[in-house]
């Protein structure tokens, strides 16, 4: 009685998060990767195995990998979050005024729907817009443009959409890990004269060393799968259509399951290999500050 | 060839009955005519505007010359992908509207046959666009022609009163217009997307009843005088000539109308649905309705203008459903009675029915409406190139990179794109058609 308790014990308890695990990650990703190896419209009771002709297709037709291009708007663009979220992060965690207020305000535009932001920047970036208006105020009239419609800058404008709302994700998180180191280090440094700067550079800077390292996984896999504020803002068009708006498009515009669901493969496989090889390279060692 | 509902049942075998979703296709007996009308049936509809007012306002009617029956409607706003999705769930509402996406040779999968096509289409309009094998299955809630919306009282300013005959002819005009008015000559509505593939409703102008059986037999459809060629082409030498809106990334559907209502636009490629609803616009902006006014597409053949008059959305009944009696009895008296398609504005399906006034007006400018049958050897292999191809003559995306490219902002001419979709479809037209 009390071996079959052993045995089966821990498998009681975790069979309800096992059951959700498989059923709502699992099957479904074995059978993107069934439909992968298969031509189907996603209405038809039956499917013509095709072998790997859908992933031939998406590495030898351009209009199928040129899309992963754009995503390096997006990379850029998500340095340019981390660098502004550690930065609010480190001089929000000392006291200054308003401290309170001013982490609201950086988290804000992280709690919007994807939707509502997108709506709201279509807006700003009108011809005439809230942007053009504001240059135009500040004496830099000269510098409006078509936001959108430009295509040497549209790409550009999506990607500081996307730092604007995913800068207070990259905050919390940052804020969250500066406060766990305990307080009674700062003092001692200030004790022994260490300026901000050092404070920052020998103290948070390695505290944190796995939140940022986690920060730049996320961006990575977040830059590659880019897709609802440029599907909301231009639907793809003007060159910002993303890898993950053409899987779309190819899924519910061609009803082609099959070549879709080999491009979220091959969109799998990639996050993965480029996680791996981070892993590789900034291995996980255990912070230690004293 | 592998059976989806296999692969899914050997999903189902490791516990995940969650997962599968079975397809579609339960049961697959004829309506059965003697069964009695009565009982509840639910519609699934996209008018997410008219669920909760008109609709139910019909439904009261027909609840009360068939006692006992019962009629919900179930509003669904993405209504293409959604109930694509309901489909093979099996589960899709007692009448439903046939979404685009189903080829026709999977109609018999999900609806139930209304009829042989011979005898219906004797007393119905649009019955062969959802008909396959002899079989019909949806029928048309009323057709639209198609043309251009105009604000009729910009062209004048510009000194035009009778619609344009040719490509040039029209383009002349906008340039009137953009010299003489304040206006934008032409709205794309590029952003929206959807008012883009109404450049496809278009082939009814040279007036070749046979076009829709031919057109797939066509490798180069994008050579000079072929049906894209005229149509593509005039939509890029409006945008390279600078007659369209400046920044096409910002439109908005919804805004253009107000727009073209009150003059700050001057035309709109549409179909005739949209004009009642630019006037109702005019009327809340202020304006006067009368200055919207639907002209023929500026393309003749033997001195007359064609425009296409085509059903919108097919009513069809679902082959899951348990009340198929009702259900047809539904269909059938919204289609014929209940006078839906008379206050839509729209051709009655009903074939001995009058055309509405708006479209009245239209003919007066001289244009024949023309039904073009759709293919039937040929059936479903045009759909089967776009799907190839990716070139989606029916929808927006290869339009608005014509678009980009017409206002310089993507690379090439309008020889090198028409020359690469010529080359596209070929490719995959040679595959299809062999």
């Amino acid at each position: 009685m009390t071996t079959l308790r052993r045995r089966f014990g821990p498998w009681l308890y975790l069979a309800p998060a096992l059951v959700l695990l498989i059923t709502f990650t699992y099957v479904p990703v074995g059978n993107m990767v069934w439909y992968s190896f298969h031509k189907w419209d996603g209405l038809s009771t039956t499917m013509d195995p095709v072998g790997w002709d859908n992933y031939v297709r998406v590495f030898t037709d351009e209009r199928y990998w040129r899309v992963f291009l754009i995503s390096l708007y997006y990379f850029a663009a998500s340095f340019v979050q981390i660098a502004l979220a550690l930065y609010f992060a480190v001089v929000l965690s000392f006291n200054v005024r308003f401290r309170n207020l001013f982490k609201g305000i950086l988290f804000f535009p992280y709690l919007l729907n994807g939707v509502a932001v997108g709506f709201v920047f279509l807006y700003l970036f009108q011809p005439g817009g809230t942007l053009d208006t504001v240059l135009g105020a500040v004496g830099l009239g000269e510098h409006t443009r078509y936001w959108l419609g430009d295509p040497d800058i549209a790409n550009i404008s999506l990607a500081g959409t996307s730092v604007w709302r995913f800068t207070g994700l990259s905050f919390v998180l940052f804020l969250g890990a500066i406060q766990s180191i305990p307080g009674e280090i700062y003092e001692a440094a200030e004790l022994d004269g260490a300026s901000r700067w050092h404070q920052f550079r020998y103290i948070i800077a390695p505290g944190i060393r796995r939140i940022i390292s986690l920060s730049f996984i996320l961006a990575i896999s977040g830059s590659l799968s880019v897709f609802e504020i440029p599907f909301i803002m231009t639907g793809g068009a003007n060159d910002t259509r993303t890898f993950v708006i053409q899987a779309y498009e190819t899924a519910f515009q061609f009803r082609q399951f099959g070549l879709a669901s080999a491009m979220a493969v091959v969109l799998l496989a990639v996050v993965l290999i480029v996680t791996w090889i981070q892993r590789r390279l900034v291995p996980d060692e255990e912070v230690t500050l004293s | 060839m592998i059976n989806r509902r296999q692969f899914l049942g050997f999903g189902a075998a490791a516990g995940l009955a969650l997962v599968a979703g079975c397809t579609g296709g339960a049961g697959d007996d004829e309506t059965d005519s003697s069964a009695e009308i009565t009982g509840p049936i639910t519609v699934l509809t996209n008018r997410t505007d008219l669920a909760n007012s008109a609709l139910p306002a019909y439904a009261k009617t027909f609840e009360a010359k068939y006692p006992g029956t019962k009629v919900t409607f179930e509003a669904v706003t993405n209504y293409e992908g959604d109930v694509t999705t309901q489909l093979s769930s099996g589960d899709y509402g007692d009448v439903l509207l046939i979404p685009n996406t189903v080829p026709v040779e999977q109609l018999p999968s999900f609806f139930e046959p209304l009829g042989d096509l011979a005898d219906l289409k004797t007393k119905y309009r649009f019955t062969d666009e959802k008909a396959y094998d002899g079989k019909v299955y949806g029928l048309s809630l009323g057709g639209v022609a198609s043309g251009v919306v105009v604000n009729k009282r910009i062209w004048q300013q510009a000194g035009i009163t009778a619609p344009p005959k040719t490509p040039e002819e029209f383009l002349a005009g906008l340039k009137a217009v953009a010299a003489r008015t304040d206006a934008v000559p032409y709205y794309t509505n590029y952003k929206d997307g959807w008012p883009l593939s109404i450049w496809n409703s278009q082939r009814a102008i040279l007036g070749d009843p046979t076009i829709n059986e031919t057109f797939p037999t066509d490798p180069t459809p994008w050579q000079a005088g072929k049906i894209q060629y005229i149509t593509d082409g005039l939509l890029y030498d409006l945008v390279a000539a600078k007659l369209s809106e400046k920044d096409p990334l910002t439109t908005n559907w919804e805004g253009s109308k107000p727009m073209i209502a009150t003059g700050k636009v001057a035309t709109m490629l549409l179909g005739s649905w949209a004009v009642p609803q630019m006037k109702d616009a005019a009327k809340a902006a202020n304006a006067n309705p009368d200055d919207i006014a639907f002209w023929p597409f500026p393309y003749q053949v033997g001195g007359k203008f064609h425009s296409r008059i085509e059903g919108d959305y097919k009513g069809a009944v679902s082959l899951s459903s348990k009340n198929k009696a009702t259900a047809r009895a539904w269909l059938d008296w919204f289609v014929t009675e209940s006078g839906f398609a008379t206050d839509q504005q729209a051709v009655p399906t009903l074939a001995s029915s009058s055309l509405p006034e708006t479209l009245k007006a239209f003919q007066d400018t001289g244009v024949d409406l023309v039904e073009i049958p759709a293919a039937t050897a040929n059936a479903g292999k045009e759909d089967e190139i776009i799907k190839e191809s990716e070139v989606d003559l029916t929808g927006n995306i290869y339009r608005q990179k014509l678009v980009d490219i017409a206002r310089g902002a993507a690379k090439g001419d309008k020889d090198s794109y028409f020359a690469e979709l010529n080359r596209r479809w070929g490719k995959v037209q040679a595959g299809i058609m062999k």
